[in-house]
């Protein structure tokens, strides 16, 4: 209420814009939890080689299952491996393909969905339904699929990933599209002769982009579960990489007696993936776009 | 008579902004309300009216809080009473009518069983007591056929019906006091003076006090005893309403009067400078300073109180108000503006153009044809002189932004040419038209917050256009942007400001400023100046009509409002569900003999005078469609003759001033009718 009632003079550029949204996000306990973790995870991944006691490959019969302890502070695995070591390298490659992944799905879906939201007419329905019969397809056996055929490289994986994943988002850039079409800027950019290119890059995307970068943050944390379920389905990252998805299918038999090696890779996953919902939810609450937040009157 | 019902002592309503500054919205208000007296509050939006009337009944918006001063409901104050308190006297003692009664109106519910609910908790009557009394309060409002109305849902009845039934809601609890908040705003001409109408009998005959805020002066004018004028938070000018209209004694209120545009007066409307503070920007002396003309350094640094006059019965908060007292007899002048060269050629003709909404059947769309015996728009022939202004005038629902749409290429036409500079015919389709004539061709809209990008800056607004049409780029680009800056009055450093940060008035400044880069030969206005204040209205009238001048632009003037319509007009066309009735020039249309919807919206328009009161001479009956054959306007004209105005299409005829009627009245039987 207030910023429309107070004028600001003094214009801010780009960089001091994204600050403010950041202070913004951390100014809520929520959105301060969600970016640490987040950070916390960046900054590890970024580390992580530097910082590993152990050789994450190094196996050794003799320190078979050990319990944690001052030497081996998560314990070590079913081949001696060091937890602490596997554990800190182990969101590397998630968060790498899965960021990757992530900007994929948002540019083709957002483009797609925007292009369809303005166009309208036989080539939006024609669109809308072969996404829909893509979002009838358990996405999990495409992947299978696909990796099965072309292997489990990354190459690969941040692609298929990245396709899988932007089907959610046309629809949600669609509906952001629809919102904004009918208002009369667009009417008149259209009377003036513009073309539907310079329409949709000049009018529309700076009025959606908040939405869908909602929603790319929202898919980017599904996607981290999805990547790390076909981890431990074995069509994942391929072994030894540390990957925690693959950890805990490795260890899960083990759980019993061994549980140190499970629960690692299962904090390291799930903080990240609840981090980046907090932030997430934080970044549509600092943008405005949250609905939950509007007053009642 | 002499009972207050209601007093606000001192109230001051603020917020605090984001850097912890206490902002207040309302400052030191002051007033009575007697028994069975209605008190208009006027003001510009913005000016706290609304925050105002909603305090009067104890409710203040999320966000702000009461900084000092009482609302003293019989000798209680409504600020400190808790809500369980509060529900007691809401509905009971004080009831609202909300703007929009389509949205207040629970839309899954009989209208009847909504009044019931109002009923069971306001009163102890029993059921069939209850019944009874609602077709009692349904009768009161003059809805037709009351009983079969209770059975109707909200979304059945039109606009002017649902305010009428959110009036018998209010009525259901018998209130001493009732607070409506613009009731008639949204409504069209016809409608808004039956409302009107409806509510002054029920205030006299009920003897309830009212409390009626509105922006509109006209409204105000005709069902207040009292007014309150709001101008940035503050009332500088309260009086019996007589007194306030006819002689302002405010600098304020006089520039307001002088800014509405009247029927009686060809020409535009004096405009005021400036536009209204925002909350929290005035530090020290009068909040009107910036715009005054009576200013003194007096003004600057000190606020003048409320100063109460005996003789006049007002109180105002001026230095100078004595400077006003004499000098209102020149409230009724206004700037003429030079005529266009009846000579010129002809830019644009309209022949025989339908248009239809219908969709099309799936072998139509093969053969792409429209099959729709009774379009939207039908048989529209116009032809448009280069540099003249000729309005579309009508309700809503009488096809006029269709018309204009088409014009500009967002709306295929059924049939009909549109021919440019009587060489070119310009296609239905916008891709089809050469980048030439889409350019000779732009459009301003009604509303600016919807037509300018919330994401651009006023430079990038500014820019689309001219690196559209002309490729400009660099410095040239903008020293041309400066340029159009300066022609709609803005100053250079707009260009990097976003349109959140402009006033409604500046925002259509830009508007302007956008359709002119085109260098266009045509502007299509859709209701341009109905989203602003009165005092805005009139200076973008000014400029439009300066630009006007100066380009030698030709307009096509979209408008409900008659009197804007007058002012800015050189020719006006009149429709009706889609069907020209009258046309000519603007001059004549507004003398008699007219068309007879002509005649009815010129009885409805209000005028900020307590002396003319609207003539109303229809029923404001909406109907959903044209009729199939005969005269459009045959469902409600008050001079229908016989059967021939439902079969056959009445002719035009040519009045002696210049004017074509459509009716198959004669004309000089019609003038006598009218005298």
């Amino acid at each position: 209420m207030e910023s429309n009632l107070i004028t600001e003079d003094k214009q801010k550029n780009k960089l001091e814009k994204a600050f403010e949204i950041l202070k913004t996000m951390a100014s809520k306990p929520s959105g301060l939890i969600g970016l640490t973790i987040v950070l916390f995870h960046v900054v590890l991944a970024l580390i992580s080689p530097y910082i590993a006691p152990y050789d994450y490959k190094a196996i050794s019969p003799n320190t078979m299952l050990l319990a944690p302890s001052a030497e081996h502070w998560f314990g070590t695995d079913s081949l001696g491996r060091d937890v602490f070591t596997r554990t800190i390298l182990g969101g590397r490659t998630a968060l790498t393909v899965t960021f990757f992944g992530s900007l994929i799905a948002l540019l083709w879906g957002g483009l797609l969905g925007i292009f369809c939201g303005l166009v309208g007419g036989k080539i939006d329905d024609v669109v809308m339904r072969v996404v829909d019969a893509f979002l009838s397809i358990p996405w999990i056996l495409a992947m299978l699929l696909i990796v099965s055929l072309l292997g489990t490289s990354t190459e690969v994986l941040i692609p298929a990933l990245g396709f899988f994943y932007g089907k959610g988002i046309v629809r949600v850039a669609r509906a952001a599209t629809h919102d904004v079409i009918a208002k009369d800027f667009i009417v008149s950019a259209r009377a003036r002769g513009h073309s539907n290119m310079s329409i949709i890059w000049n009018e529309i995307i700076p009025n959606v982009r908040d939405a869908i970068l909602v929603e790319g943050a929202m898919r980017w944390s599904w996607m981290l579960l999805g990547f790390s379920s076909l981890s431990f389905l074995g069509f994942g990252v391929s072994p030894p990489t540390p990957d925690w998805g693959l950890m805990i299918s490795n260890a899960r038999g083990l759980m019993s007696f061994a549980y140190w090696s499970v629960i690692a890779p299962i904090v390291g996953l799930s903080s990240l993936i609840i981090g980046i919902n907090l932030t997430a939810d934080a970044f549509a609450k600092a943008l405005g776009i949250d609905r939950s937040t509007k007053a009642p009157v | 008579m002499n009972e207050i019902i209601e007093s606000v002592k001192d109230l001051s309503i603020g917020f605090n902004s984001q850097k912890g500054k206490q902002i207040s919205i309302l400052r030191n208000v002051s007033t009575n309300i007697k028994k069975g007296e209605t008190v208009g509050i006027v003001g510009e939006s913005g000016s706290g009216k609304s925050t105002l009337a909603l305090a009067m009944m104890g409710y203040i918006k999320q966000g702000l809080f009461p900084l000092k001063g009482e609302c003293l409901f019989k000798s209680e104050d409504l600020l400190k009473m808790s809500s369980r308190q509060l529900e007691k006297i809401r509905g009971r003692k004080i009831a609202m009518i909300p703007q929009n009664a389509g949205q207040a109106l629970t839309p899954n519910l009989k209208i009847g069983y909504q009044i019931d609910e109002a009923l069971k908790l306001h009163t102890e009557l029993n059921k069939t007591e209850r019944d009874k009394k609602i077709s009692e309060l349904l009768n009161k409002v003059r809805l037709p056929s009351p009983e079969t109305m209770a059975f109707r849902y909200p979304h059945e009845l039109s606009g002017g019906q649902q305010q009428r039934v959110a009036v018998a809601m209010a009525l259901a609890g018998k209130p001493d006091l009732l607070l409506l908040d613009e009731p008639t705003t949204g409504l069209d001409v016809t409608t808004q003076a039956h409302v009107l109408e409806l509510l002054r009998f029920i205030a006299k005959d009920t003897g309830t006090s009212m409390i009626y805020v509105s922006h509109d002066l006209g409204a105000i004018a005709q069902v207040s005893d009292r007014i309150v004028v709001m101008y940035a938070g503050e009332i500088v000018l309260e009086g019996p309403a007589r007194k306030i209209l006819k002689e302002p004694i405010h600098p304020y209120t006089y520039g307001l009067l002088k800014s509405i545009p009247k029927l009686s007066l060809a020409g535009l409307p004096a405009s005021m400078p400036g536009s209204q503070p925002q909350p929290g920007s005035i530090n020290e002396g009068c909040s009107f300073y910036d715009r005054c003309n009576l200013a003194t350094d007096n003004c600057k640094k000190n606020s003048p109180d409320l100063e109460h006059i005996k003789e006049l019965d007002t109180n105002v908060r001026c230095f100078n108000y004595k400077e006003l007292i004499n000098k209102n007899n020149n409230l009724q002048t206004s700037i003429t503006k030079k005529s266009n060269n009846s000579e010129a050629n002809e830019v644009l003709n309209l022949k025989d153009v339908s248009i239809s909404y219908a969709k099309q059947k799936f072998f139509d769309q093969l053969l792409n044809k429209i099959s729709d015996q009774n379009p939207t728009v039908k048989d529209i022939n116009i032809d448009i002189k280069k540099g003249e202004t000729i309005a579309l005038v009508g309700e809503s629902g009488s096809g006029k932004s269709t018309i204009l749409k088409s014009i500009a290429g967002l709306l295929k036409t059924k049939d009909g040419q549109i021919k440019f500079e009587n060489d070119r015919i310009l296609s239905s389709d916008l891709k089809m038209r050469n980048p030439n004539d889409l350019r000779a061709i732009q459009l301003i809209f009604q509303n600016p917050d919807e037509s300018l990008n919330p994401n651009h800056t006023v430079e990038q607004i500014l820019s689309q256009p001219l690196k559209l049409y002309f490729n400009l780029s660099g410095e040239e680009l903008k020293k041309n942007i400066i340029d159009l800056l300066k022609k709609v009055r803005l100053g250079e450093f707009y260009m990097s400001r976003y349109p959140r940060q402009l006033s409604g008035g500046e925002k259509q400044r830009v508007a302007v400023a956008r359709a002119f880069a085109a260098k266009p030969d045509i502007i299509l206005c859709d209701e341009v100046t109905s989203a602003l204040d009165v005092s805005v209205q009139a200076a973008v009238l000014n400029l439009l009509q300066q630009l006007k001048e100066d380009l030698g632009t030709t307009y096509v003037f979209v408008s409900h409002d008659l009197a804007v319509v007058r002012a800015i007009s050189d020719r006006v066309a009149v429709l009706y569900q889609g069907r020209l009735c009258e046309i000519g020039p603007s001059q004549n249309v507004y003398k008699f003999p007219s068309h007879p919807y002509t005649e009815v919206l010129l009885g409805a328009v209000l005028e900020p005078d307590p002396d003319i009161k609207p003539k109303l001479v229809a029923e404001d009956i909406v109907e959903e469609k044209p009729p199939e054959k005969g005269c459009s306007f045959q469902g409600r004209c008050p001079r229908k003759i016989g059967d021939i105005c439902n079969s056959e299409v009445p002719p035009w005829q040519i009045g002696e001033n210049g004017n074509a009627i459509r009716c198959h009245i004669n004309i000089e039987e019609l003038a006598s009718l009218q005298q």
